[in-house]
């Protein structure tokens, strides 16, 4: 059950309303048996898949809430990515077969993570100075700058992990009409706060940082922010949807985000 | 408060420490020392705890001068040499940095990294739970970029009061293939290119740094593909990307990333891989998980002993007759051919 990107993501409320064992019979047969993949003497790391797919993801975070929780001696941390969990250990604290059982138990009737992460509104100015690329993206489409704003600004995308840089979020839910190849030629540097697409996925700059992906915007929230608490906003799991602001409000709420405001507001479903 | 003031250093001269766990999962890579043993040894022959902060020499050595009281310190790693007002300090010894006296830590001569580190570490907040600098996430060290010329480093001086000491063992006495276990992606090659892999010498490039090692040698074909959807990396993952290349990961490596890898290093091997220098060879010998694990428990044993292993400096002892009990013997030499399996 490849996810497909213009598909909608699916509400994970719906499952709280399936029946679990059917779900878990369904699962069998969508999704392989999980894959132990030792990484050296200090991390292993269990595949759900190979691709990405808000239930493999599901999965993997699943995982990640109950490892953390039962914390096997030795543990020094868990890494969620799209489609697997990477655990690090200290290798002389830690009792592998005993960890490979637990494992083995844990995912042999694993659903998917049901507490529903929390969903973010992140107001974006798009285009101008603020997207250079807005234009340029629209034409490539066919479409107008205000289409492509309306196309981007109504999907709801989902944190499927976060990494490359400390709070770089990779989002999934990009609308294929706006799925746009890599720039030919990277930038070396785009400001944070750039609201960008890559092909199918979407990003939220967290730093000045090199990009090959398209600028549409900019946002005054900071995911990262040293000093602030919290650190970081977003966690994997979790949702965001883009509200389009003017300047004037970028500007106000700019000069929150730099008070410390976390400007980015949880929203209802 | 006692600072050790930089007068001049190298570009990517900064403080690092056990490195930053638990934030990996929001995109914070470890960070950390390169060469653990050589930053336990420093630690240890100044009383500290094995990965306190110290500062990390990459390459090239520095100057510092002491203002504000005495420094008790001690360098250990890369064959690099002390000096004091220009006068030599025997190597694997602390000595006392009076108040206005310069120091002077020679380049790294017989690897890459080198470690100073100064008794009760470096007054310094932590950011993340830790010390150490890492250049993509702007975090560590004094103000989230290497340390330079005029940087000042607060010390305690309550924790300055100590003997001279010397260190008898030398962790970094090791050489032999580095052993690695196969996989996590090993499936992603044929057999063939395993046993190239396994069986080929490897050439450090002159890109090797903090992120990694990339390798030169015979090219390692994938079998299906070497764009895989990202997955969790770790400390001495060895990925292929297209170019058949392999890479070593180390410590300031992404949290994530999407070529196959092939194999890890295993953890006790990481270090001395670490002091490898560009125009270096190595090989790769494969090993099970019993293995790796007794070298990464004698390793931590190893280090935890460390302390014993002190004695007080005796001062009849002079420079030359330190040098010639050859304490600080072993310089790797990855050259010569690999016939001692280190764990032997």
């Amino acid at each position: 059950m490849a996810h497909r990107m213009d598909a909608p993501l699916p509400d994970r409320q719906q499952y709280e309303m399936r029946d679990l064992r059917l779900f878990r019979i369904v699962k069998r047969c969508i999704v392989p048996t999980p894959k132990i993949l030792p990484c050296g003497d200090s991390a292993v790391t269990i595949e759900f898949g190979d691709t990405i797919d808000p239930d493999i993801n599901g999965m993997v975070l699943a995982l990640d809430d109950i490892v953390r929780a039962r914390a096997p001696a030795g543990l020094i941390e868990t890494v969620p990515t799209y489609r697997s969990l990477t655990i690090q250990y200290d290798p002389v604290a830690t009792d592998y077969d005993a960890l490979v059982k637990l494992l083995n138990e844990e995912t042999k009737d694993l659903a998917p993570r049901n507490a529903v992460g929390r969903r973010w509104r992140v107001p974006v100015v798009y285009g101008g100075e603020y997207g250079i690329d807005l234009e340029e993206v629209a034409a490539l489409h066919g479409l107008t700058p205000h289409q492509v704003i309306e196309i981007h600004s109504s999907a709801v995308y989902r944190i499927y992990m976060i990494g490359f840089l400390p709070g770089f979020t990779y989002l999934g839910g990009l609308d294929k009409r706006i799925a746009t190849s890599r720039r030919l030629h990277p930038r070396a540097k785009i400001p944070a706060g750039t609201i960008m697409i890559g092909g199918e996925q979407a990003g939220i700059a967290p730093m000045d940082m090199p990009s090959g992906w398209h600028n549409l915007g900019l946002t005054p929230v900071r995911p990262y922010a040293p000093g602030r608490n919290p650190v970081f906003l977003f966690a994997a799991g979790d949702e965001i949807v883009f509200e389009p602001v003017d300047a004037s409000r970028w500007e106000a709420l700019e000069k929150a985000a730099q008070a410390g405001e976390p400007v980015a507001e949880e929203v209802r479903r | 408060m006692t600072d050790l003031v930089v007068k001049s250093c190298g570009p990517m001269t900064s403080l690092q420490d056990r490195g930053r766990l638990g934030y990996q999962g929001f995109g914070v890579s470890p960070s950390g020392a390169m060469d653990r043993r050589a930053l336990a040894m420093a630690n240890a022959l100044v009383g500290n705890a094995p990965e306190a902060a110290a500062i990390e020499f990459m390459n090239l050595g520095g100057a510092f001068i002491c203002e504000g009281g005495d420094l008790h310190l001690a360098l250990v790693g890369a064959g690099c040499s002390l000096s004091i007002d220009g006068t030599p300090v025997a190597p694997q010894t602390s000595v006392l940095l009076r108040e206005g006296q310069a120091l002077e830590v020679g380049h790294p001569r017989t690897g890459t990294f080198a470690y100073l580190a100064v008794a009760g570490g470096f007054a310094v907040e932590p950011e993340l739970g830790s010390l150490s600098f890492h250049l993509r996430s702007r975090l560590g060290g004094l103000k989230g970029v290497p340390l330079e010329a005029g940087d000042r480093l607060p010390c305690r001086p309550e924790a300055q009061d100590r003997e001279a000491m010397q260190l008898a063992v030398d962790l970094t006495e090791e050489s032999g293939p580095f052993r690695v276990m196969m996989g996590p992606q090993d499936d992603y090659f044929t057999p063939e290119t395993i046993r190239t892999f396994l069986e080929s010498e490897f050439t450090i490039s002159p890109q090797a740094d903090r992120m990694g090692f990339q390798l030169t040698g015979p090219r390692l074909e994938h079998a299906k593909g070497f764009n895989i959807v990202s997955d969790g990396i770790v400390d001495g993952h060895i990925q292929v990307p297209g170019s058949g290349q392999p890479i070593v990961l180390m410590r300031d490596r992404q949290t994530a990333g999407g070529y196959p890898k092939i194999a890890t290093m295993i953890s006790a091997d990481l270090a001395r891989f670490a002091q490898m220098r560009p125009g270096m060879s190595v090989r790769f010998k494969a090993v099970k998980r019993d293995e790796a694990v007794a070298a990464a428990r004698r390793l931590k044993e190893r280090i935890a002993s460390l302390p014993s292993s002190l004695t007080p400096v005796r001062f009849n002892l002079t420079t030359e007759h330190l040098l010639s009990r050859n304490l600080i013997g072993g310089t790797i030499d990855a050259l010569a051919p690999a016939t001692a399996d280190p764990s032997d």
